[in-house]
């Protein structure tokens, strides 16, 4: 299997003010095969929007490197979407102008609008190509981002807790659209949430990170046939196995942050 | 009730009193002349085209005077944001500059460029350009770091983030550094055609005061409040409105 992306002995350390260090990241290492729907799970801190900044180029490692289709990371390409917790849509520009934002330069203003289209079609929004992003709801705006970043036919998908913000419903039916979205496209995704369920229901294979500082402390193939809701018992079992392992850590925050409190 | 509405009954109970007690003589017709006498001076005035003349001479200078000083604080805010040692200098001169009212600037002014249009424009222009330049400068700092980080990962690097995300993501700062600016230009105006030669709106409340036509005087004032208010509200809130909710400021 051809490996597209490797995470070769990463470590990210951040020197506050005072000249301490704070090691967020430990020697990770990971390949994700071309394709691959993987999450990145792990509690809140433990370094998983650092990671998956450092693979789209906007952050740099402390050390080791992150190659991705045979080059190594240097800067944000449009090889990488990205997709933020927020949307970041612009909101001076309406849908249209959003998503062919990242095409200006690749093609004619003609060709541009109509790759738009194709792609708002994908996350049903052709019937909102001329709103503002005020007009839209939370989750229209996330799937409007989703089309902005796959307009640009990045090789790999990269999102930070893309549905954290929203709520239930909508986050539960844009897990179906995007499954579909993978399915379709085949896109490399890889995708970073706190939440064991999402991470269960979406992903090909579930990179577990423990907390300070921030290691991989399980690399879990799912293979659970899709759609996953329809195989509850799996999915419960899993869950509960993911559960075990994360409990410590959650236990390690939470001790941390009573002897922080102790302290003051 | 609408606010319009109450707007209204206020403004028509402020001039009913004020016509009373010219009437019944609270004041003296030379303390404070009745809105009868007022109204006639400005309809004398607008007759014989001398207020007109006077309002399009001040727009004259405040239309030239805003447009330099917004051209200028847009540069020097861009300066300030962008360069660390540029603000640490010239940022801590422009807030200072900021704190004191531009009409101290006149009798330099005049010896500079005379007595005549240069040295009004040039406290007009000083008057709008420093709050310009800090509501850029603020603009430009404080757009959210999430537009950069998305446009970058689109590609977008250098001038084209400046131009395409950065400027546009200020504008709503822009603008109430515009609405600002004009604010203060068109105070910096009135002073300065207050103590310089006409015609202009200032310079006839002063040559109405010299010669003791009070009816006039008010009449004037009143022409720059409503001036001043016609603009800010009409103008510039409104345009100030759209861009906040546009931009996702305001509900
Ligand atoms: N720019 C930064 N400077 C200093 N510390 C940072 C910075 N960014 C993140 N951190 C720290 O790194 C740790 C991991 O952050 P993050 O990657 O956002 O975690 P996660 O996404 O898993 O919640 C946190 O403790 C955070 O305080
Ligand atoms: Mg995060």
């Amino acid at each position: 299997m051809y490996l597209f992306i490797e995470i070769q002995h990463i470590d990210k350390i951040y020197t506050d003010k005072d000249n301490n260090a704070n090691t967020v990241l430990e020697d990770i290492n990971l390949e994700i095969p071309k394709g691959q729907f993987v999450s990145i799970l792990g509690p809140s801190g433990c370094g998983k929007s650092t990671l998956l900044s450092m693979i789209a180029g906007l952050t740099s490692a402390s050390s080791g490197d992150i190659v991705v289709d045979g080059a190594t990371v240097q800067k944000p390409g449009k090889d990488r979407g990205m997709v933020f917790q927020e949307a970041a849509l612009f909101p001076w520009m309406t849908v249209t102008e959003n998503v062919i934002f990242p095409l200006r330069k690749d093609m004619n203003k003609k060709q541009a609008v109509e790759r738009a289209r194709h792609f708002l079609q994908m996350v049903q929004l052709s019937n909102y190509a001329g709103h503002y992003p005020h007009e839209l709801s939370g989750g229209m705006q996330q799937r409007v981002s989703i089309a902005r970043s796959l307009a640009m036919d990045p090789a790999v998908l990269l999102m930070d807790e893309p549905f954290g913000a929203l709520d239930e419903q909508t986050r539960s039916r844009l897990h179906g659209q995007l499954e579909k979205i993978w399915i379709d496209t085949q896109k490399t995704i890889v995708f970073v949430t706190h939440s064991i369920q999402e991470s269960i229901k979406l992903s090909d294979r579930i990179v577990v990170m423990g907390t300070r500082p921030g290691t991989v402390i399980a690399d879990i193939e799912v293979d659970i046939p899709r759609p996953r809701d329809a195989h509850k018992q799996q999915v419960t079992a899993l869950e509960e196995r993911i559960m075990g392992l994360l409990k410590g850590e959650i236990d390690k925050v939470i001790d941390e942050e009573l002897a922080y409190e102790a302290r003051r | 009730m609408k606010p319009a509405v109450k707007r209204l009954i206020f403004f028509a109970a402020l001039i009913l009193f004020w016509g009373l007690g010219s009437h019944f003589e609270l004041w003296h017709e030379t303390i404070l002349p009745s809105p009868f006498s007022v109204w006639d001076a400005l309809a004398a005035g607008f007759a014989d085209l001398t207020l007109v003349y006077d309002l399009v001479a001040s727009f004259r200078r405040l239309l030239i005077g805003l447009a330099v000083s917004l051209l200028i604080g847009t540069a020097l805010g861009i300066l300030l944001a962008r360069s660390k040692t540029a603000d640490d200098t010239i940022g801590s001169m422009v807030l200072a500059l900021q704190s004191v009212p531009s009409i101290i600037w006149l009798p330099l002014a005049m010896m500079w460029f005379g007595l005549g249009e240069g040295a009004i424009i040039f406290v007009v222009i000083l008057g709008g350009t420093f709050v310009m330049t800090l509501n850029v400068r603020t603009g430009i700092k404080n757009v959210n770091p999430l537009y950069i980080k998305a446009a970058r990962t689109m590609g977008s690097n250098g001038i084209d983030l400046f131009w395409k995300v950065i400027i546009p993501a200020s504008i709503p700062y822009l603008v109430t550094g515009a609405r600002l600016a004009w604010a203060f230009a068109w105070r910096a105006l009135m002073a300065g055609e207050l103590l310089s030669a006409g015609p202009g709106l200032g310079y006839t409340l002063r040559y109405a005061s010299d010669f003791g036509n009070m009816a006039l005087v008010i009449g004037v004032m009143i022409i720059i409040g409503v001036v001043g208010a016609v603009v800010d509200q009409l103008i510039f809130q409104r345009i100030e409105k759209n861009v906040l909710k546009r931009w996702g400021l305001e509900s």
